[in-house]
Formats: structure tokens, C-alpha cells, sequence
């Protein structure tokens, strides 16, 4: 069994790949180190994005609401009493997966673009909440966090590897099992789904349920290594709109494809820094290309070309 | 038999869609091992039954019974797991996945923590997929597999439960005849496997070889129970497929001018979509005020004809009118040199009033003449002038037919195609539509493409028949020969 999984090819080349990256502390800079941490951590957003797009056909317009539940919760519980950080952080994921819940079973009866709409007007009411209740969340100037994980870069960096390499793993297999086989079927065809016996809104739930845990968990685990949270980098809608473009120009349904585009667009802006505005224009522009281009996604290109040789 | 015996047993089932019901009391029994046919023409309520059986439509009164257990009103995943299993007509498997996984699919328990495939699932699976006759395809992928095969992946999944009731809707729909006969033999063996079946379909021939006994609809209710003889005997079934004694006005060929060189030529026109071949060697020819009728059942290929000469669907073959070849026009310069269509499902602004839809219709027609035509409109189609500031997504399914003919109307045509115009309707209003045809043909020069699977409505209006069959033109000829050549068929 273990020996077949490790065989089939995107699992040993993510393994390689994995391995060559937790070599880059030894010979580049710690700034770079600092970008591919928080790449890291948006990957995990993707990647749990992907798992509701791709496999249950539910397009989450608010997965800051996810991430931001998980990384406000997490800031606050430290600031105001100092648990151990691991409880600060599983509080955080326990309060994205309930938001999640809660959001979900409304959102999910409606048909069509509601629901996309009701994710959406969530990150609203979030951001809304955190700006009023500024002596909780410290507002808009943002919520500075007493504890970090470590002051090392590397250890940053490697625990955020790791987690991404466990999340990945777990999302991967997840999507590769019967559950993620259901999933897809109950995404592309509900009345099919539902006469072969399945439970359309347990299944899709389910995936909700996981997607808002590792969106929680990623929030909570970045606020701890930022030293502070704002609206900025956890909720705004930028921020979910570049966790969408991740997943989308990585491949949709691919779960891995989402973490490459999460780390790929991370790396473009910072390559192109120095022009400046204008850099964010041109990487609009590359995801607009792949899009349109390569529906399939970055990864959907490497697939492309090798059913062509 | 006992009562036991009874897998499903259906009584005085309703289902009301707003104002309109579209079963009315409907009661069968379907013991195991048998086959029963579910026939009626379009809109006559009978995929509203299967629906309502599954659990996707849950019934407003009546009693669905699977196995002895009441199941009205029940989700259709509880319904499924019950023992209800359905062959869908449009197959949508999964595309990335192989065959085969498709098929586990099927077989898959309803668990959230199922995370590692069962062994003993995939073996199944692959029995499954031997005996549909998949067995050969079982690691390809469902693009690369030929049409037939894609409704064998669905007959799969169907029958992997193993259920006790398994609901086919259309099963020989787009399939050739050796396809068909293979399929009608794997019905049989669900038959044999002891399961009780119900085969939805639009007329008794095409099921009449596999089924035990037949059940008929039309318009909400039944018309007709009995063996497959009894049915086709039947006066109700004859009128409601065939129409009474049919009194035609045709006009023969000779006597349109253009005798010699017709308005329209179609000839050895073909048409694919993907691999599915819509249309094979079809060539027919329409003359200037001339009615034609296309009869042909659901997927025949009347649609893809029209959408062919109104440039609509890339095509093999020639179109020609009046001697002047249509390939490369595109659809806009079709429509405006004057063959305008009335699509199938009226494609009218459900969100503008009746009056926009017609003025975008006349939008290229000078102010007077557009005053004058809707004038004329008004007169053809009296309700549409009461309805006149009504959006036509308000307007009753009759109204709404009745404004896209208008709306085709209105662009002046030289050459009117209507696509199903009595799909769904009620026959009262079926009448209303069918007395304006007749005065379009009584007092103008226009000529008329129709394509209809009412039998009934299409001869009565038409000056010669051509019936489509499976991509093909079977039968041309005079309305009056119809019933006598070709009405078997379409009962």
C-alpha cells in the first residue's frame, strides 16, 4: 500500500520537492526565507480553497473569513491571557470551523451564485466587526500578539514548510479517497449524486468543515509568526482574491497546483518589486494569461504537455 | 404474486408545478421481475413521475412505495439507498476519472470517513463492468469512449447498488439500432436479475419488444394500461398520437411555382457533435409558401437540421437557397435575408415585456412598418396585445409560444422555421396556435419549416411530410399517406 502511493509520481515528486526546499535555509538569505514562509502559509489557503472549488463545485468568494476567523481568534485568546501558543492556535482553527459551520449551513441550501455571495458579504461583516470592536481586535491600526513561535528564521521556515507538506498530504490524499470521488460527483452533478445514495449536503459540509480548519489553522499559525494581525493581511478581500488566484493558476482540482500558484504568485510580486505598482498590474496580467490560456493551470499545462509527447 | 412481490407501487400521485398540474392521479404497481412501460409525448407528465419517484420532485399528494416502505417526500439519497436505482438519459460521468472509478463510484457506502478504497469494491466494479460491456474500456477515460459506451457507464452505476426498482429514462435515445438491441438486452437481464423496471419513454414502438405491459399518459393523467397490443389498440392512445380522422389540405408539389427549383434545398447535409452523428445524409427541399413538416421523437435530429440552416451548427453537405449556397453566412445574415427561426424552448427576453420582445424582433423594420406588422400581430395572437406590457417571463407556456412566433414574425420572414412549437402545451391552447397557422397559410406568401413530434398538430397544417429517424430521413410524402405508411411508429 505505502509502497504504491509512494510510486505514483505526484506524491514522489512533491516528496523531492519538498526535501530540496528544506535545504534552502542552509544557503539563501533570510529575507527570502521570510517571503517563502508566508508563501508557505497562502499555499495552505489555496490549497483548502481548492478542496470547495475544485471538488465540491462551491466557489468560497470569502476564504479570509476562514483565515482571518482563525488568525483574530488566535491574536486575541494570546493577547488577553497567554495561553500556551498550541491552544492559542487550535482555538483559532476550532473558531474557523465553527464560523465555517455556521456559515455554510444557510449558504449551502441556496442555489447558484448565493452562495459565492454569502461568502463574500461573511469577509464584510468580519472586517466590519474587527474595525468596531477595535479595543478586542485593536481595529485598523491591527492586533500586535506578545508571543511569536521563534525568532529564527529557519525554524519559521520550517515549520511552515512542514505544515504546508502535512496540509498538502492530508487535502491530497483526502481528494484522492472514495470521500473526495463522492465530492466531485456531488459537485458536478447533484441529481446524480443524490440517486446513487449520497448525501449531497453531509458530503459538501464535510468539505467545509476541513476547508475552514486548515484556513484557521494557517491564519492562526501566521499571526504567530508575524508578531500581529490586521485587516489587512488576514481579511481583506484582496488577500482573498490573491488566495483565489493561487489556486486557480496553480489548477483547479489539483490541490498541489494550488500551493505551486500560491508560491508562484508570492515570488512574481516579489521579483517585480522594484517596478514598483506596476508590479502588481503585471502579475494581474500573468494570471489573467494562464487563465485564459491554460484553464487547466499551471499544473494543467505540465499535464498537457506530457499527454502530448 | 403476492403482495410482497411489489417493488413499487405508485397511487394517486399529484404534482403541481405553481398553477399548472402536471400529474393528475396517477396510480401503477410494478411487481419484481417485471418491466413496465412509462409512455407519453412530451409534457404529458411522465419524467415529473419518475422525478417524483426518485425524490428530486417530492410529489404534493399520493403514495410512492419501494419495496412496501412509504418513501413520498423522502430525499432522494434515502430514496436511492432504499433500493431505487436510475439510468439517466444525459450522461455527465466524471472526466477525470477512468471508467472504472466511475463505476466504483457507484458502489461507494455514504460514509464521510471512507478514506482508503475497499478491494473488494474495485472487484465489483469490474464485474459490473463486464457484464454492461464495458470491460475492454474499464482504464480510459469517458472522453475517449464512444457515445453508447458512456450510457453503458450509466447503466453501471445504476444497477451497482443493486436495486430493487431501477427507473430508465430514454434509454435508446441517440443510439443506433445494433446499439439498441444491445441495450433492450441488458434491460432484459435486470429483468431476470429479479429487479422491478421502469422504462420512460415517448411511444409504445420503441419500447414495445422489452416491456411486460404498458402505462400511458398524456396531459397529467392516464389514458391507457394493458399489454403493448391493448395500448396500440387503444382509441385514446390512436387519437392522442395519431389525431381522429385527419382531414389534410395539402396542395401538391406542382402546384407552388417554384416547382422546378425550390426555395430551400438541403442535400446530403451531415452533422457530428463529437462523436455522436446528428445527422447522416439528409436532403430535403421546401418551396416558396409551401408548409413542411419534420416529424421525428426526441433526438432524432430535428433541431440540429434547423440550427444547420439557420447557421447555427457547422454542417457537411449544402445549403442552398433560391440556388444560392449558404455555407460561410453567419447566422445574423441569415436570419436577415429572411429565414428567421422559432427556437425550440422560445429563447424569448423573460425579463423585457411582450412588447419589447417584438419590437426587438421589428428593430430593423421602418417605423410604419413596424406599426403595421404589430397591428397585424395583435390581430393573429389577440392575447399578446392584452399582455402587451407584461414581462414575457409572466406569460403562461402557451403565451410565451405564441410571442415567439410573434417575435419571429416580426423580422418579416421569407422562410419561418418553429422548433417544437407545441412542446409542453395544454391542447386548448395547441388549437389557438394551430388555427393561426392555418391563416399564416390562407393568407400569406410565407413559407413554413415545422418540426414536431405531435403528430396530430403537424399534419393537418403541412403540404408534404418528411420523417427524421435516428439522423436520417425515413419517409417523405403526403400527409394524407402518414397514418397508413408511417403511423405505427409514432404510437
Amino acid at each position: 500500500m505505502l509502497r504504491r502511493i509512494l510510486l505514483f509520481p505526484p506524491v514522489w515528486i512533491s516528496l523531492i520537492v519538498v526535501v530540496a526546499a528544506s535545504t534552502l535555509p542552509l544557503y539563501v538569505s533570510g529575507y527570502i526565507l521570510g517571503l517563502l514562509t508566508i508563501a508557505y502559509y497562502f499555499g495552505v489557503f489555496s490549497m483548502a480553497w481548492d478542496l470547495l472549488f475544485g471538488f465540491a463545485n462551491e466557489v468560497n468568494f470569502g476564504p479570509t473569513f476562514l483565515i482571518g476567523l482563525g488568525a483574530y481568534t488566535a491574536g486575541i485568546l494570546d493577547n488577553l491571557y497567554q495561553p500556551p501558543i498550541f491552544v492559542c492556535v487550535a482555538a483559532g482553527a476550532f473558531a474557523a470551523v465553527t464560523g465555517g459551520v455556521a456559515l455554510a449551513l444557510p449558504a449551502l441550501r441556496m442555489r447558484g451564485p448565493y452562495f459565492g455571495l454569502m461568502t463574500l458579504v461573511a469577509v464584510l461583516m468580519l472586517q466590519n466587526f474587527v474595525v468596531v470592536a477595535a479595543e478586542l481586535t485593536g481595529g485598523e491600526i491591527g492586533l500586535t500578539v506578545p508571543d511569536v513561535i521563534s525568532i529564527d528564521d529557519k525554524v519559521n521556515y520550517w515549520i511552515a514548510l512542514g505544515f504546508m507538506t502535512f496540509s498538502g498530504a492530508v487535502l491530497y490524499g483526502l481528494s484522492r479517497s472514495p470521500v473526495g470521488l463522492i465530492l466531485q460527483a456531488s459537485g458536478q452533478d447533484a441529481v446524480q449524486a443524490g440517486a446513487l445514495g449520497f448525501n449531497l449536503t453531509k458530503h459538501k459540509l464535510a468539505a467545509f468543515i476541513v476547508s475552514a480548519f486548515f484556513s484557521g489553522l494557517a491564519g492562526a499559525l501566521m499571526v504567530f509568526y508575524l508578531g500581529a494581525a490586521s485587516v489587512g493581511t488576514f481579511i481583506d478581500v484582496t488577500v482573498g482574491v490573491q488566495v483565489i488566484i493561487g489556486a486557480v493558476i496553480g489548477g483547479r482540482r489539483t490541490i498541489l497546483g494550488a500551493a505551486i500558484g500560491a508560491v508562484f504568485l508570492i515570488a512574481m510580486g516579489e521579483a517585480l518589486r522594484p517596478l514598483g505598482d506596476l508590479a502588481t498590474f503585471i502579475v494581474s496580467g500573468m494570471a489573467l494569461f494562464v487563465v485564459l490560456a491554460f484553464p487547466g493551470g499551471l499544473l494543467g499545462m505540465v499535464k498537457g504537455a506530457r499527454e502530448a509527447t | 404474486m403476492s403482495a410482497a412481490d411489489v417493488y413499487l407501487e405508485v397511487k394517486g400521485l399529484f404534482k403541481r408545478f405553481r398553477g399548472l398540474t402536471a400529474v393528475k392521479d396517477v396510480s401503477f404497481s410494478i411487481k419484481a421481475g417485471e418491466i413496465l412501460g412509462l409512455i407519453g409525448p412530451n409534457g404529458s407528465g411522465k419524467s415529473t413521475v419518475m422525478k417524483s419517484i426518485l425524490g428530486v420532485e417530492p410529489p404534493d399528494g399520493g403514495s410512492v412505495r419501494v419495496n412496501g416502505v412509504e418513501v413520498a417526500g423522502w430525499p432522494p439519497h434515502k430514496i436511492a439507498q432504499l433500493g431505487v436505482g436510475m439510468v439517466f438519459q444525459h450522461s455527465r460521468p466524471l472526466h477525470r476519472q477512468t471508467v472504472l472509478e466511475n463505476i466504483v463510484l457507484g458502489l461507494l457506502p455514504d460514509k464521510l470517513l471512507d478514506f482508503f478504497p475497499d478491494p473488494a469494491i474495485e472487484a465489483r466494479a469490474r464485474a459490473i463492468a463486464e457484464r454492461v460491456g464495458l470491460g475492454a474500456a474499464l482504464d480510459r477515460r469517458p472522453s475517449t469512449l464512444p457515445f453508447a459506451d458512456l450510457r453503458r457507464i450509466e447503466l453501471a452505476k445504476a444497477i451497482a447498488r443493486n436495486p430493487k426498482v431501477v427507473l430508465v429514462d430514454e434509454p435508446f435515445a441517440g443510439l443506433t439500432a445494433r446499439e439498441t438491441a444491445a441495450f433492450a438486452k441488458l434491460i432484459g437481464e435486470m429483468r431476470d436479475d429479479g429487479r422491478a423496471v421502469l422504462v420512460v419513454d415517448h411511444n409504445v414502438k420503441s419500447v414495445a419488444a422489452l416491456v411486460d405491459r404498458i402505462f400511458a399518459m398524456y396531459v397529467g393523467e392516464r389514458i391507457a394500461e394493458g399489454t403493448v397490443q391493448e395500448v396500440m389498440q387503444n382509441e385514446t392512445v390512436r387519437r392522442v398520437y395519431l389525431g381522429g380522422a385527419l382531414e389534410t389540405a395539402a396542395r401538391p408539389e406542382s402546384a407552388f411555382r417554384d416547382a422546378q427549383k425550390p426555395f430551400l434545398e438541403v442535400h446530403n447535409l451531415n452533422v457530428f457533435y463529437g462523436k455522436a452523428q446528428a445527422l447522416e445524409n439528409v436532403s430535403i427541399h421546401v418551396h416558396q409558401g409551401e408548409f413542411v413538416a419534420i416529424v421525428g421523437l426526441n433526438g432524432a435530429g430535428k433541431t440540429t437540421l434547423f440550427n444547420a440552416i439557420s447557421g447555427l451548427a457547422p454542417y457537411v453537405g449544402e445549403i442552398r437557397r433560391q440556388g444560392q449556397s449558404l455555407r460561410g453566412k453567419t447566422a445574423a445574415s441569415i436570419a436577415r435575408d429572411g429565414i428567421v427561426q422559432s427556437p425550440e424552448g422560445r429563447e424569448l427576453f423573460t425579463e423585457m415585456t411582450v412588447r419589447e420582445n417584438l419590437d426587438m424582433g421589428g428593430g430593423r423594420l421602418k417605423e410604419k412598418d413596424r406599426v403595421e406588422r404589430l397591428e397585424w400581430l395583435f390581430d393573429l395572437f389577440p392575447i399578446l396585445k392584452e399582455r402587451a406590457n407584461q414581462t414575457a417571463g409572466t406569460l403562461s407556456g402557451g403565451e410565451q409560444q405564441m410571442l415567439a412566433i410573434a417575435r419571429a414574425l416580426m423580422m418579416k420572414p421569407d422562410l419561418l422555421i418553429l422548433d417544437e412549437p407545441t412542446l409542453g402545451l395544454a391542447p386548448r391552447i395547441m388549437e389557438q396556435i394551430s388555427k393561426a397557422l392555418e391563416r399564416l397559410r390562407q393568407t400569406t406568401p410565407i413559407t413554413v419549416l415545422l418540426g414536431e413530434q405531435n403528430v396530430t398538430f403537424a399534419l393537418p397544417h403541412a403540404d408534404r411530410v418528411y420523417v427524421l429517424e435516428h439522423a436520417r430521413i425515413v419517409w417523405e410524402g403526403d400527409p394524407s399517406r402518414f397514418a397508413s405508411e408511417v403511423g405505427e411508429r409514432y404510437l
